[in-house]
Order: structure tokens, then sequence, then C-alpha cells
């Protein structure tokens, strides 16, 4: 199976990643490559076969309701790109 | 044509956990922007998730309240969205496998009571908030709220009328606060709703095309949103356009709901089961431990106003309305000889007036259960009239004090003994002998003459049933 | 000292009976980086400054008679762990500006016994890559032939420790990124039982398969890093609690009995016939050591490179949106709106193999293709797990190599993603089942090249793991032979 440009630029928008038109005729080929592989898949009989997400077979543990972190937003903020009054600053959201 | 409009409501409840949902940060309400977003808020490279025991303890009191399966294994899910109040660029809730599932609430309209279906509810995080305010043409982003747990609360279409959906979203914010799940405050958007509206002609099984409104904060905003978009729908369709199934957002200062174009491309959420957070196990014992803790529930309760005490459903409603008037109802009980008919009237009438007149809870009251209940006392055994009794109250709402010392100090107990009543009644006779003639010749209008002038002169204390026996007796006689 | 040939254990001695102070220590080998790395590029940030006050510390704690057995032992970190104060980058220009404002747990634990921060190594970009050549800072050259790769994506961990740049280091490991470049550049690596250590700090690539493990010359020296590297953390609700072991507890005893498992998939093709060679004269080694050889199969080892590249994608794709250009890391210079904002930030911030990676995963978890794709994959890694559960009730360990061939040339495999991606065919699976996987030097073959075998435990089996590996190493001296460089 292969990937049209609109599946491609479907993609990339989803994944927000700016596509060049140059990019795309050498992803697309790269693509059939990748899906050629994990096409292999398909073949597979598995049914009956539950899907496994995590090797290991564990319950999730809980945490205690606890406040336990402190203040730290001139540690967070000193690693950022806009910020203002304590706000991370981004263009406009539109609504 | 005949329209049937087909409503179901997606309800956010804010968790009342002291922590988030899956961090140590605090969920207070009204912090400095982003004190209270942690490195795990903020999606820092590296960090993760840790589920908070107490929210999962919140959302199993829900399902038992109201009778849904609790999932014995859940998952968490992933929803994949790029937002600027959505740190991790995606959402942790969950998907296939829900905490709870099923369930219904009773809503009561006009004296008949509905069973709505519930879908699920699920556990996930709250996103941060964007400040839409003028930063240079920018927005700001504020974390704070990024993580605090939320249950989303899933109905079936089984609501008919922007009524009924308002119905059904004041039972459930009942049920949440009363079970203490969720603190209610929907103007710091702790319990906020999104309606899903469609209309169809009726008698069609199919369902119309729906929108979804999103982020309905009151419960007016709720009604107006609902009636206006049933509205909009019928107009649209009988116009011959078609609705477009969207996510739509209501403006209240328009009462208008209009396209949430941000919202428009076609929304791929990619969800996958969360490969930081194993399934959820919730076993029989953990289950058994917070049915253990669970309060009467208010529908329960309401249903044992009316067997027990004799009340109309009506004021066993407004006594279960929340958990703390019916606490304060049920504590006032004993004061006043345990007379339910007289206490209902009074903790929905006085007190909740003078609640509402200054806004406070019930749980702020300036007058308590054992005040109210000392009052209520010298109603019953005749000392004073309901009329003083209201007057007592406003004494006792702004002054404080004790019903009885306040009788004693301000010689406010009735005047119920014969002679003294038969004294004024016979001045009275003395000074208006034109009216006694009047009255004997077969008027008895002016009867109630005769009461306005012996209640004045008695400054308001007489007993009124006594008065017009005296009074009765002294007229009549040649 | 002779620090090419000085293990671990000599150091820590060394450092205890005073013969040498960590401040010296730290001294020899930042200057071997300051002379070697030029032409190696395994570091990405040295910081001579923060790492000698460290050694300062340590030599104090030592004065104080509080050492422990990494005292003042410089250790090199994969700049995938968080480390406060440093620049941690993931081998990526999205996070080229990022100075961490807190420790990963395993930063701590490393901290906490006493041990210095060398450097930060580099890497393939968010650890997607098989040969070093994907890092943003870039490639890293493989210490025994500088036009070879150093596999990867702990290309900077594997280098940094076959030139003897570092004594060991840190690394991570989602399909063989521990494993595969400790193959290639001679020295050895293990990758934990998925759990072990905590992945809090240590930067997503796969939630499901990563793990963090150590590089270092030998399995000995590999026992006494891990020692201090594993632990529960209450912060990784992945993480395992279970009772402290020493891994370097059984590492004297024999090997006579022991179960090699032998998967009739890994030595039927597929394997450069050097590389074969080099395995085979191992085994024969362990035959001399009293092990018995046992023929298993893993059934669907084969479809392990499939399975891998729809799961570890799809979680890539969901972990790396993170990187928006709002709350750090790089943002565009200039943009139309917000959206513009995000396309171009990560655009610009990611190279291509991670770009393909996220597309990948973006697609394989679309509307429409999430049954075909993941549900099948996860489905495909059930039965790859039933394989093994089979397999080690023949056996105690799996043997077989852990590259198919040695390290290739620059440019030789980056034209065709899925040939750099079939690199990884022998150490995949075990991620995918979240087993325990060591790679030891094995001889050499082609042009004097290192091959690696790999050694897979069951579930905890690490002590037992490196119980055989040492065993090897007691019988011969792979391990011990470094490129020239090292003697430089």
């Amino acid at each position: 199976m292969a990937l049209t440009d609109t599946d491609l630029k479907r993609l990339a928008r989803l994944a927000r990643l700016r596509l060049e038109e140059s990019e795309i005729t050498g992803l697309q080929g790269q693509f059939a490559g990748i899906l050629g592989l994990i096409d292999q898949l398909q073949a597979v009989d598995t049914r009956g076969i539950e899907p496994l997400s995590h090797a290991l077979d564990l319950g999730l543990r809980l945490r205690e309701d606890l406040v336990t972190e402190t203040d730290q937003r001139a540690r967070f903020q000193s690693v950022a790109p806009q910020v203002e009054e304590g706000l991370y600053l981004v263009p406009k959201v539109i609504e | 044509m005949d329209w049937e409009v087909v409503i179901g409501l997606e309800t956010h409840a804010q968790l009342a956990t002291h922590s988030k949902i899956f961090s140590g940060a605090a969920t207070a309400f009204g912090a400095a922007p982003n004190v209270q977003a942690c490195a795990v808020d903020l999606a820092l490279p590296g960090v993760l998730p840790v589920l908070n025991r107490s929210a999962v303890d919140c959302a199993i009191r829900f399902g038992l309240a109201t009778g849904a399966a609790i999932a014995s294994r859940s998952i968490f899910a992933r929803k994949n969205y790029f937002y600027p109040d959505l740190p991790k660029g995606y959402q942790i809730s969950q998907f296939e496998i829900p905490v709870v599932s099923g369930g219904t609430m009773s809503i009561e309209l006009e004296g008949k009571v509905k069973q709505v279906r519930l879908t699920r509810a699920h556990l996930e995080e709250d996103a941060g908030k964007s400040l839409h305010e003028d930063f240079h043409g920018l927005s700001g982003i504020d974390l704070n709220r990024a993580g605090t747990p939320l249950l989303e609360i899933v109905s079936e279409p089984d609501l008919r009328s922007a009524t009924e959906a308002v119905a059904y979203a004041r039972a459930l914010h009942r049920l949440v606060t009363w079970i203490g799940i969720c603190d209610g405050n929907m103007q710091e958007g702790s319990f906020r709703c999104d309606a899903n509206v469609s209309v169809r002609p009726r008698g069609q099984s199919e369902l119309g095309t729906r929108c979804e409104i999103k982020n309905l904060n009151s419960f007016r905003f709720l009604e107006k949103a609902i009636e206006y978009e049933i509205r909009r729908q019928i107009e649209l369709i009988e116009a011959g356009g078609v609705v477009v199934q969207e996510t739509r957002l209501y403006d209240p200062d328009r009462d208008e709901t209009r396209s949430m174009r941000s919202k428009e491309d076609a929304q791929d959420y990619r969800y996958f089961p969360d490969p930081d957070l194993l399934p959820l196990h919730i076993d029989a014992a953990w289950i058994g431990e917070v049915q253990a803790r669970m309060p009467e529930l208010p529908d329960a309760m309401q249903q044992r106003f009316i067997e027990q005490f004799g009340l109309s459903l009506y004021d066993a409603g407004v006594l279960t309305a929340s958990r703390s008037m019916a606490s304060y109802f049920l504590e006032l009980l004993p004061y006043a000889a345990n007379d339910a008919k007289l206490c209902a009237n009074w903790v929905s009438g006085e007190l909740s007036a003078a609640l509402h007149r200054e806004g406070l809870e019930i749980q702020d009251s300036r007058v308590s259960p054992r005040q109210l209940g000392g009052l209520l006392k010298r109603i019953q055994d005749g000392t004073i009239s309901g009329k003083m009794g209201k007057e007592l109250f406003d004494i006792l709402w702004r002054e404080g004090g004790e019903a009885d010392a306040l009788i004693e100090a301000r010689g406010l107990q009735q005047i119920s003994d014969v002679s003294s009543l038969e004294g004024i009644v016979e001045s009275l006779m003395a000074e208006y002998p034109a009216q006694v003639a009047e009255y004997r010749a077969g008027k008895e209008k002016v009867f109630g003459f005769f009461v306005g002038r012996a209640m004045k002169a008695s400054g308001g204390r007489a007993n009124p049933e006594q008065l017009n026996a005296v009074l009765k007796q002294r007229l009549k006689a040649e | 000292m002779d620090l090419a040939n000085t293990s671990l254990r000599q150091l820590a001695s060394a450092l205890h009976e005073r013969r040498i102070s960590s401040r010296e220590l730290a001294q020899a080998y930042l200057g071997r980086i300051e002379r070697l790395d030029g032409e190696l590029g395994a570091f990405i940030t040295v910081d001579p400054e923060k790492t000698l006050a460290q050694a300062d510390a340590a030599d104090a704690r030592i004065a104080r008679g509080q050492a422990g057995p990494l005292t003042g032992i410089p250790i090199a970190h994969k700049d995938i762990f968080c480390t406060q104060g440093w620049l941690t980058t993931c081998g990526s220009r999205m996070l080229s500006n990022f100075v961490s404002p807190y420790d990963a747990h395993v930063i701590e634990k490393f901290a906490g016994a006493g041990a210095l921060i060398l450097g930060k190594t580099n890497m393939d970009e968010f650890a997607m890559g098989s040969s070093n050549e994907t890092s943003h800072f870039g490639p890293v050259k493989n210490p025994w032939n500088l036009a070879k790769v150093p596999g990867g994506s702990s290309g900077g961990s594997a280098a940094a420790v076959a030139a003897r740049l570092a004594p060991a280091a840190t690394a991570t490991d989602t399909g063989g990124s521990i494993r595969q470049p400790a193959a290639l550049c001679g020295v050895s690596g293990i990758k934990p039982t998925y759990g072990l250590v905590s992945r809090y700090g240590m930067i997503a690539y796969a939630s499901s398969l990563d793990q963090g493990g150590v590089i270092a010359p030998s399995a000995e020296d590999l026992g006494l890093v891990l020692n201090a590297m594993v632990g529960f953390d209450a912060r990784d609700s992945t993480s395992i609690d279970r009772p402290a072991e020493d891994y370097t507890a059984t590492l004297g005893k024999p090997l006579k009995g022991l179960r090699i498992g032998l998967p009739r998939e890994y030595f039927s093709g597929g394997v450069s016939s050097d590389v074969a060679q080099a395995i085979d004269a191992a085994l024969e080694v362990y035959d001399r050591l009293g092990a018995e050889r046992v023929e298993v199969s893993l059934p669907h080892s084969a479809l392990s490179v499939p399975v891998y590249y729809v799961l570890a994608p799809a979680e890539a794709s969901s972990n790396l949106s993170r990187y928006d250009g709002v709350r750090y890391g790089h943002r565009a210079a200039q943009y139309a709106d917000l959206n513009d904002m995000y396309e171009r930030s990560r655009a610009e911030g990611f190279g291509p193999e991670v770009k393909r990676r996220i597309l990948t995963g973006t697609y394989v978890l679309s509307r429409g293709y999430y049954d075909a794709y993941y549900l099948q994959a996860q489905r495909v890694r059930r039965l790859i797990v039933n394989d093994f559960r089979e397999a080690f009730e023949q056996c105690d360990v799996i043997m077989g190599p852990s590259s198919p061939t040695v390290a290739f040339g620059f440019g030789e495999k980056t034209g065709d993603p899925v040939q750099m991606y079939l690199s990884d065919i022998f150490t995949i699976s075990v991620n995918l089942a979240g087993l325990p996987g060591l790679s030891i030097p094995a001889g050499f073959g082609a042009a004097g090249l290192p091959v690696g075998l790999q050694l897979i435990g069951n579930y905890f089996s690490e002590g037992r793991l490196l119980q055989a590996a040492h065993g090897y190493q007691q019988a011969t001296d792979w391990h011990r032979q470094v490129p020239d460089m090292a003697r430089a």
C-alpha cells in the first residue's frame, strides 16, 4: 500500500509537522518501504489472541492524595520561550 | 411539523481531591498563574503520571450511587490533539473500558419521576486555561488547572426538552455534591455540561444530526443554550437546510450558539492505551469499603421524608436539595417536637428566604437548628403566634440569642387569657357602639373591624383564636 | 594509571585506598575527552567545573570514610537523562537549549552513590536510530574504525566506553539501543528487565519498551553500576518494587549445567558469516565451561521488527507531541499564527528520522487503521512474548548474535530506513517481551571490527545473565581488547 500526498499532508497536519512540497516525494518512497515492512503483520493469524499493551502483567499502583509539590514556577519558566506575568505566551488562541 | 427534541448531556465534575489526578500539585482554586503547575503538569521531558487513589474512590462512589457497574479492570487512554492548554499534546482519559458503566438518575418534573439512563462515567484530567486578554495580541496560558481530576458523566440521549435537561443536571449536581465527590461550584468551573442536541420528526426512530454545545457552566445557560439550539435546528430544517454535526459555543451576551471554528477540522484523536499507566484494578473489597462509607442518598432520603413524616414530594425535595439542607432539617426536628410539617415550612420558608437574601449556604446559616427549634417550640405551645414567630426569627437572624429569653425580655408572649381579652373587647365595644349595633343588625363584616382594632390594642399579641371566640361571644350577647 | 586496562572495581579500590583522588581521576578522563573526543563526537556536553566540584565532594566523602563502591567514579550519562542544571538535548535541535530544571531518578541514584557526572553522551535523536547518524549534534564515530558507525541509539555511550573516555556510561534501550552499539563498539552492555530502572526523567521514546541500562567494559563493571541504578521509584507507575539485589554476588559461580537456548531462527541465515563464526566460537567457550546447548524456537521472532515499527512509532508520535514550543524547547523565529508556530517549530526542531516515525505512528493510530496495525501488532506482540515463555521452560539463557553484522559505514543505510530498522532484528523482541538482555564482546569479524554475543534471560534474571557473561570473560580476553585510540 502507498500513501498519497493527500494522506501524507493529512498526517503531517495531525502531527503538526510542516512539510515542504520538496519533501513529499522522498517521504512517499520511504513510506512505501515502511508500509511494506509493517504490512507483513496482516498475514498473521491472530484470531483469539488478546492485544498486549505491556509486557508487565501488573495492575496500576496508586498514590495517596497528598500535595507534595511546591511552587517552582520561576525555575520551570526559565526555559520557556516566552512568558509574562507568570503566563506562557502563545499566538492568539481562536475559539 | 411536530418535532421531537433529543438531548444527551456530558457533564464534567471536578473531583474534590487535594492533589491532581496524576501529580502531587495542589488543585486549590484561585492561585497565581502556573504556581500549581508542577513538572508533571507542565509535561517536561521525561515526567510520568501516577494515579491519585482518591480520584478512583470518587468514581467508585458515583458508580455505587447511580447503580452502575464498576469495572474490575479499566484502561487509561491517550486522546491526542494539539492545544496550548494541553501540555502533553494528549489528554489522559478513558476510552474503551471506563471505570463506571451504566447506572440511572431519577429526575422529577411537575410531580412526575423519570429515569434517565447513564452511558458511562470515566476519569480524566482537565486542561489548563487560555487567557485571551490582550498580551500584545497573544494569549496567556495558565496550567494550574491542568491535571485536575474530572469525572465525565455521559447520559443516554433520554432527555426530551431543555427543562428535562436542566432537571437532570440539577439532580446530578445534587448527587455529586451530596456524596462529596465534587464541590459543585459552577462559577469556578467545578461542574460544567456539554449538551448534545438534535431534533427529529415525532415518530421517527433514527436520531437527527446532533450538535454539541460546549462548556455550559450554569443551569440558566444550559437551558437557554438548548432552547436556542432547538429553535435554530428546527428553523434551519424547516427552511430546507441541514444540520451539520459540529461543536458549538453558547454566547450568553447574545443568547445564541455559534460554531467553534477551531474545532472545525475533522478530529482524529488517535486514542490508544496509555503505555505509562497499567490497567486499573478495583476489587470487591475496595468497592465494599466505599459502600460502607456511603451516606443515605438523596432520592432515598426524599422518599423516606414522604413516608416517615408525611411531607409532600415538593417539601421533601426542598429538604433534600443538598446534604447540608437535609442535615439541618434532621437536626432541627427533635428541638421542635418532631413536627416535620412545621419544620419543613420554616426551613423552606423563612430560613431559605433569609439565606437567599444574603447569598449564604445553609451550613453558614446565622440561625442554628437549636435556635430555630427553640422558636418553633413556642409556636407549638401557643406562647407566640406564627406572625410573632417571624418577627422573632428576624431578631434571631440579625442579633442572635435564644427564643425564650427574647420572648421574655421583649414581652412577646401571646395574650391568651380570656379575662384580659374580655377587657380589651369590652372597652372597644364601649368606644364603638354604632358598629356593635351594625353587627347585631346582621352586618357580620363589622366583625373584622373589631379583630383589627383588638389586635392593635393588644400590640399584636392577642391569641387570634381566643380573640375570635371572645369577640363572638361578647358581640352576640344582648 | 592505565585507564585502558583498569576495571571499575580497581578504580574503586584505588580511590578507597587513596592511591588516587576522585579529582585526579576526573581530570584524567576529562583530559582524554578533551584530547580525543573532537574526532569521536561521543559527548554533547562536558562541564569540567561541575564534574570537578562533584569530585571534591566525593573526595571529602571518601575522607570521611563514607564512600560506597561508586563514590568518586566518573560516569557518563546518555543525554536522554534529565540532569538538573545540565543541557539535556536528547540529541535533538528541539531540546538544544533545554537546561533541565530537574534530575531523572537515575541521576539522583548516582548522586546518592557519590558518582560524578562526567558529561552527557551523544545519541540518535530521541533515541531513534541504529547508527547514531540522526543526532542533531553530528554522528559519533566508531573508535575501532572512524569510518564506521558506533551503532545506536546509545552510540555516544558505547564509543566513550570503548575509547576509555569513561569507565562506564548509562544508556537506554528501546529496541536494541544498548546492546547493538555495545556490540559494534566491542564493549559490554545490559538492558535490565522492564521496570527495574525508573523511567522518571528519562526522556520517553516508546514508553512500553524504553528501559535504562549500562554500558561498560566488562560484566563485572555492569553489575557494579547496575547496583546503583536499579531501584523502585514511586514516580514511575511501571517501576517494580522488589528487594534490592547485588548483581555482582553470583559473578564467580561456575557455569556448569547452564542450559543455553539457541533459537533456530537466530542461526538460519540473515547473519553475516564473520559474525556467525565469532558466535560459534563463543558458544564453544561455553561448551568448555560445562554449559549445555538446547535448541529452542522463537517462531515469531521475524515479526518483531514490523511489530516494533508499529508500536514504537505509535507511542513516540504521542510522546513527542509535548514538544510544541510553548513551555520549553525550540520555537520557530517566524510564524503566522498558532498552528503555524506548532508546525514550523516541530518541523525545524525534529530531524528526518524523528519526523518519519511521528508520521508512521500517527498513521497507524489514525481512524480506520488502528485495528489493522496497532491492535494487530499488539496481538503479535503477545505471540512473541509467548514464544519466550515457552523457550525459557527449556533453558536458562538464550544466546545469539546481538547484531547481524559488524559496524557498517556512514551513510550505508541512511537512504533506506527499512535496512536500518533490520539492524535491530535480534534485539527488538527482547524489548517487546520486557526481558533482560546483555551484549558482550565475542571477538572480531570483518576488518577487525568487534562482534557482540547477546544473552537473553528470563524476567529478573540479571544476576544470572551477568554470571554467564562474567564466566565467559574469565575464560576470554575480548573485553580487554581496546582500539588503538584507547591507548592514546
